[in-house]
């Protein structure tokens, strides 16, 4: 990919970024670019070096906050005027529901993703208090005259269970992490590419 | 390792980078390279910071019939720095008390 070509890509792809600072990042990497020339790379090596379109777009997703983004695509370009205030206002009913769903549908897909982990560790604190539940009984038939080995069996069984449930737990946790920010990162990168408005 | 931490630790080799003379961004690429991998992505958003917070100031110098940007350390950043240094020593000493032997 030429210099030109993938500028004009990256450019394509900031949309969502304030103007000013689409512009500062295109000379930023305009310049490394060039600076990579000057010592001797084909300009394709060069751009090759920075990396794709793709993997800048994620970079820049991950260093800049959500909040930053979703701030400036609310803020209008231009003072609105008086009879657009009124029908932003006048139309909330349908609006408003949009938004509502929206946020709503996002707070689902995190719970799902996060219920992996919710599941893990219910299963690990059945396994502790099962084992333990067991353990008790067993003590009681043993101060009985009549011990339950079932018991014991059940107690010695539930307990191996929560012991390796928690490499379980851990990797979910991690695994969900991962994804959480993933995703996030994704979120972010489409508030970049679409966000802004022609 | 945090992210808090290592920002901060990436903030303050980037300044060590332009500490004893003016220096540009792939510049500061390659002289961090030996120790540390920075993507371009990444210096720009230190750089960013670093300028907001005056710990240095930039300026667009004519090379080559195009304009490059140099980064000049300011006194705020090299106070951070020698701040930097001076956290950094205590860290060790809590260090050394974790680490000892019994």
């Amino acid at each position: 990919m030429y210099k030109y070509e993938f500028l004009t890509a990256l450019r394509e792809q900031l949309v969502g970024l304030p103007k000013e600072d689409i512009e500062e990042r295109i000379s930023f990497y305009e310049e490394m670019i060039n600076d990579r020339i000057d010592e001797g790379k084909s300009e394709e090596e060069a751009v090759a070096e920075i990396g794709t379109v793709d993997e800048v777009v994620k970079e820049i997703a991950g260093d800049t906050k959500l909040v930053t983004l979703v701030k400036h695509k609310m803020t209008p370009k231009r003072s609105l005027r008086g009879w657009e205030i009124a029908i932003i206002i006048g139309s909330f009913p349908f609006w408003l529901p949009v938004v509502i769903v929206s946020f709503v549908l996002a707070l689902v897909g995190f719970i799902l993703l996060w219920t992996l982990v919710i599941v893990t560790y219910t299963v690990e604190t059945a396994l502790w208090a099962g084992s333990a539940m067991s353990g008790i009984s067993f003590v009681m038939t043993l101060s009985n005259g009549e011990p339950n080995f079932a018991m014991l069996g059940m107690c010695v069984m539930a307990l191996g269970g929560a012991i390796l449930m928690i490499f379980g737990c851990y990797g979910s946790t991690k695994l969900t992490i991962g994804l959480t920010k993933r995703m996030m990162i994704g979120i972010k990168a489409a508030f970049i590419r679409k966000g802004g408005r022609k | 390792m945090d992210a808090q931490l290592k920002r901060g630790v990436l903030d303050v080799c980037v300044l060590a980078a332009i500490k004893n003379e003016d220096s540009y961004g792939y510049k500061i690429i390659k002289d961090l390279k030996p120790i540390l991998e920075l993507s371009e992505s990444t210096l720009y958003t230190i750089l960013k910071r670093l300028e907001e917070g005056r710990m240095l100031i930039v300026r667009s110098t004519e090379y080559e019939g195009r304009l490059r940007k140099y980064y000049h350390i300011t006194d705020i950043g090299l106070k951070r720095i020698e701040d930097f240094k001076n956290e950094w020593k205590e860290i060790m000493d809590i260090y050394s008390f974790i680490d000892r032997e019994g």
